[in-house]
């Protein structure tokens, strides 16, 4: 994601917080956000992986959809996604992609049925831009409410099921990819079972004024620490999850980015969306290239931008790389062509203009440990 | 001998001819965890302020410059293996190389302890 624009950076509820726990704020997507605490992004990050850890993400974009009468808001935002949305059952959550005319994607986010609405979490940097194609797309058919000034704390790893359930047992039994609201210290919140990190854990969404008492309780739970955006990057990037601006944007088709399985079988045939030509072609003949995963040997770490080159020739462009802490060595993702792209192949990383030989692999890097009842 | 900092944040200690170079407590701050350092090769001729090493944390790779001129006649090996000894002992273990100098009057453009302490002061 980009860092901030011109203007004064916006705060969460939790920014006193942060300062309390002697975070280092830095400028993200136009947010003064911790990118780490004191104890540094690997303790936090085997923090995450061992026990569990609270990031504050207020600053994603929550937006609730309301059907106006006669209409559907789930076959409205199909309209603008490719995802299922119409199976959605009640406490149904879904991951999905908003997408352009060339198949591009716009913006990546969740999805949850409520019964009554969808709640929609959308990325910080997008989320202006993406409530006025909300707007242009969806006005007709529904009320479209921003709720960018809730709390939205993710509670993650495998402990985190135990110390939330102490504030609300209800949770304990929660699948992955669920929704409910739930009473956390008297106040009502919505609860998904999902994350960021491919463990298992929470979102947890918040009136604004409530964000700071319930990340205080959750913290005061002996197996929960405070996280930053530090530890956040890498342990999405172990999970071979896509972070939006870097290894998906306008330019990449779901196809490509290997994002096939959260379009719905039945929307693949009948399109609908925008881009939906571009889509089915690439499913049914195959994408031009391929998100991958690279490991690169030895210990140099290819970041972003570094060269993907296979017998001299340029064949694609890492996107995310850096270290991964569980697994004491660098990982990579980024993109190649597709012939390029079967699992073993061996390329080169150009990292600071030397080649440094990596093979592509299968991501996630991590397992994922995602409950599923 | 006194030691020398510059305002990339590296120290030089001379100790007859050969400077010992790392980075300050100051510096590994700002970098966070330090998970691989690639330090240069011995024999390599280096000029004050060339591109000498790169030390990567997890967020970021960050170039280290050379604070005076020479031969590199060392490196830290160790630190291949325990890249940490940069945040932990920035100024003892975590050393990343050492230069014979090829004109010590060099050092007399870089910063004392003092001036070095008033100028991370100024960056807040």
């Amino acid at each position: 994601m980009t860092e901030a624009a011109a203007g004064p950076l916006k705060r969460t509820p939790l920014y006193i917080l942060h300062r309390e726990l002697g975070a280092r704020l830095v400028p993200f997507a136009g947010y003064e956000m911790p990118v780490q605490y004191p104890t540094g992004i690997l303790a936090e990050h085997a923090q995450t992986r061992s026990a569990a850890g609270l990031f504050d993400v207020s600053h994603m974009g929550q937006v609730r959809l309301t059907a106006k009468p006669g209409h559907s808001a789930a076959k409205a935002l199909e309209a603008i996604v490719p995802g299922d949305i119409t199976g959605l059952q009640p406490g149904q959550q879904r991951y999905t992609q908003l997408t352009n005319e060339t198949g591009g994607i716009l913006d990546d986010l969740m999805t949850t049925s409520t019964g009554d609405h969808l709640l929609l979490v959308l990325n910080a940097a997008c989320k202006d831009a993406d409530l006025a194609h909300l707007r242009k797309h969806l006005a007709a058919s529904c009320e479209i409410e921003p709720m960018f000034s809730r709390g939205l704390l993710a509670l993650q790893g495998p402990q985190a099921a135990q110390a939330l359930a102490r504030l609300a047992p209800a949770v304990a039994t929660m699948k992955f990819m669920t929704g409910t609201y739930v009473m956390i210290d008297g106040v009502e919140c919505y609860v998904t079972r999902s994350g960021y990190t491919g463990g298992d854990g929470y979102e947890i969404s918040t009136p604004a004024d409530a964000a700071d008492t319930i990340a205080r309780k959750l913290l005061a739970q002996p197996e929960v620490k405070p996280i930053g955006l530090g530890a956040r990057d890498s342990l999405r990037l172990e999970a071979g999850l896509c972070l939006y601006g870097h290894d998906i944007d306008t330019t990449t088709t779901p196809v490509e980015a290997g994002l096939l399985w959260s379009i719905g079988k039945e929307r693949r045939t009948q399109g609908g969306f925008p881009g939906a030509s571009v889509i089915q072609k690439q499913i049914a003949e195959g994408a031009p290239r391929k998100r991958v995963g690279l490991l690169p040997e030895g210990k140099a770490i290819a970041r972003e931008g570094a060269e993907i080159a296979l017998a001299g020739k340029i064949v694609g462009k890492v996107t995310s790389g850096g270290f991964a802490p569980t697994l004491g060595r660098a990982i990579a993702m980024g993109y190649v062509e597709r012939a390029q792209s079967a699992n073993g192949t061996k390329v080169e990383l150009v990292v600071r203009g030397k080649p440094v030989p990596a093979e592509i692999a299968p991501m996630p890097f991590v397992k994922h440990a995602y409950y599923r009842g | 001998m006194s030691v020398r900092y510059t305002n990339e944040h590296e120290w030089v200690r001379l100790e007859g001819d050969v400077g010992t170079i790392g980075i300050t407590t100051y510096a590994q701050e700002q970098l966070g965890d330090v998970v691989f350092v690639e330090v240069p090769a011995v024999g390599r001729k280096v000029a004050k302020g060339e591109s000498v090493a790169v030390v990567e944390s997890v967020k970021a790779a960050s170039d280290i410059y050379a604070p005076v001129s020479g031969e590199v006649v060392e490196a830290n090996a160790a630190l291949a293996d325990s890249p940490g000894d940069v945040n932990a002992e920035p100024t003892g273990k975590g050393w990343f190389f050492k230069i014979r100098l090829s004109d010590k009057a060099e050092l007399d453009g870089l910063m004392d302890e003092a001036a070095y302490d008033a100028f991370v002061k100024s960056l807040g």
